[in-house]
């Protein structure tokens, strides 16, 4: 995997900064949702085998939320986007996975490990 | 063929020649009374207890691999039963009771050593969690001893028992664990199971589970349509794929866990050593090497190939602990595909599908749990009664809310 990744804020900078929370596709539901949507949420996983959009923070940078769009398969970094902008894209038009906004792309060539 | 001391004498006095293969090379049948997916360690081990526990010898291995080629052949070997909670240790204790004497039930040698395996502790704090998990292991009847800084020096002198943010100040031991030889373990489950009547069909991928009227009547495979009475799923890191095909979505995370082997060097670790300052642990191998692991890589993964940072990590923390190790050379590193679970702890239930069974969510803890897994997941395959051994590894014990947290995490796969 790439071991560089491009902050839209701050550029191009060492993984090692970057922290993982992990997929950002469950959407928290609104507290007067059902028992079942929060099991659902917390618990239930797509755990995809393939392109998956994730949230990354970067704690040693800008300390932005971003969400990086990766395969997990080959491990490829395909976008870096602040998560602000993919929750307002995703808000938008909610079957849309690609936001709009800041989009960095992992530079080629470095994006495999 | 039963192996034993006369019979290597015999075959050395005759060239060798008369080795015959360890099981069949098996062709699929149209149909069978139970099918597995998953030829690592807890599908074989299911497969064996099925026949032998209960009878049932109409049964298929299905691997899209080779025997072995997953988690089972990848893991650090290490065997304890060290858990604190109350769902888990009894289970733990029970496998390793089961491991104790697997060689002679299966009539091969897996070279379980029982080397001890040590928790370090490094604050008063720390010191206070680990009496108290050796306290809960020993109601459950398994050994635990709290070890003092010289206790710990008489057993493991090279540790840098003054590193000035991590001293050593005692560890938490359990004499009776220590490793097996993971592939000897796959090896002698497929032989002994084979050898009861077992088909073990290599080179075989589950591509579809195929389901009529609620219940599963076999699986669409890279070899054709196999039907099948019951259907057990022991895919580890492929659970999510594997289970997605009978419509069912998870609570697990397939992540990479990477693992590491120097150069061989003389005889130097003797027991397990598991650093408590971060995740590292190290053993050494009868062959000189030195095996070692750390943590996750963190993200999501299906590749059996991790990253340089976690490398790193693990590099930082064997060199922070033992020193000595920082002119050992590296030879080998791999990964495996985990299948985290949602609270740490493993899954073998019933599926909301009549005759589909699934094990799961073994993290990187799975290993040690071969042979009680394997028993307690034939059990439930054959009686539809889940054992008494693995009555809170449900499937709906999320929504219930209990959840089997070891380290207290939540509901994150990647901190388990
Ligand atoms: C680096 C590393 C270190 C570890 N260290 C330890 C340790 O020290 N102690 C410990 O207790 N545990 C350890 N573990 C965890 C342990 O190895 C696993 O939890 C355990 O092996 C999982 O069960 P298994 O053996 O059945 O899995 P696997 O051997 O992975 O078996 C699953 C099998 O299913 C097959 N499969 C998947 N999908 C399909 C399909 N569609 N069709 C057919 N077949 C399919 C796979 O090819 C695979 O062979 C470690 C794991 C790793 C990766
Ligand atoms: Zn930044």
């Amino acid at each position: 995997m790439a071991s560089l990744i491009r902050c839209p804020h701050c550029g191009m900078r060492p993984k090692e900064e970057f922290s993982i929370r992990g997929d950002a596709s469950p959407v928290r539901p609104k507290p007067e949702a059902k028992f079942a949507a929060w099991d659902d949420y917390l618990h239930s996983r797509d755990n995809v085998r393939g392109v998956m959009h994730e949230h990354w923070q970067h704690v040693g940078g800008c300390r932005r939320w971003l969400v990086v769009e990766r395969d997990t398969f080959t491990h490829e970094v395909h976008s870096v986007v602040d998560a602000a902008d993919y929750a307002r894209a995703r808000a938008v038009k909610p079957s849309k996975v690609k936001p709009k906004g800041k989009t960095a792309t992992a530079a080629k060539g470095r994006a495999k490990s | 063929m039963k192996y034993s001391a006369l019979s290597i004498f015999r075959q050395a006095l005759s060239g060798n020649r008369g080795w015959t293969p360890a099981w069949r090379e098996s062709e699929p049948k149209s149909h069978y009374d139970v099918i597995i997916v998953g030829g690592g360690g807890h599908g074989l081990a299911t497969a064996y207890y099925l026949a032998k526990n209960h009878g049932i010898t109409n049964v298929a291995v299905l691997e899209k691999g080779y025997l072995g080629s997953g988690n089972v052949g990848r893991n650090t070997t290490i065997v304890r039963a060290n858990y604190l909670l109350e769902g888990n240790e009894p289970f733990f204790a029970q496998s390793l009771k089961l491991w104790e004497g697997l060689e002679q039930e299966l009539n091969f040698n897996a070279m379980m050593s029982q080397r001890g395996v040590i928790n370090l502790y490094h604050s008063d704090g720390q010191r206070d969690a680990y009496a108290r998990r050796g306290n809960a292991m020993r109601l459950a009847g398994e050994d635990a001893e709290l070890l003092n800084r010289e206790q710990v020096r008489a057993l493991v002198p090279y540790l840098d028992f003054d590193n000035a943010r991590f001293p050593v100040h005692g560890g938490l031991m359990q004499r009776r664990g220590g490793t097996a030889r993971h592939d000897g373990v796959a090896w002698g489950y497929a032989r002994a199971a084979d050898s009861r009547g077992v088909d073990l069909i290599q080179n075989c991928e589950v591509t579809g589970i195929r389901r009529e009227g609620g219940r599963v009547t076999g699986v669409e495979t890279s070899r054709g349509f196999i039907g099948c009475n019951k259907l057990g799923l022991a895919a580890a890191g492929n659970s999510s794929r594997v289970a997605e095909m009978a419509g069912m979505r998870l609570p697990i995370e397939s992540q990479v866990l990477q693992a590491f082997v120097s150069e061989g060097i003389k005889p130097f670790v003797d027991q397990v050593v598991t650093f408590g300052a971060a995740l590292f642990y190290l053993s050494q191998s009868d062959k000189g090497g030195l095996v070692f692991g750390g943590s996750l890589d963190f993200y999501n993964s299906y590749a059996q190939r991790g990253n340089l940072q976690t490398v790193e990590n693990v590099m930082e923390a064997a060199c922070a602990m033992v020193p000595a190790v920082s002119r050992v050379k590296v030879l080998r590193a791999w990964g495996g595909v985990m299948d985290m679970s949602m609270d740490g702890s493993p899954i073998i239930d019933h599926t909301p599908v009549d005759n589909l069974y699934l094990n799961c969510g073994w993290c990187y803890g799975g290993f040690k749990a071969t042979p009680a897994s394997g028993w307690c997941f034939a059990h439930l395959l054959a009686t539809g009664e889940t054992h008494e051994l693995a009555k809170a590894f449900r499937l709906d014990r999320f929504s219930r809310g209990y959840q089997i947290d070891e380290t207290g995490h939540g509901a994150q796969a990647n901190l388990h």
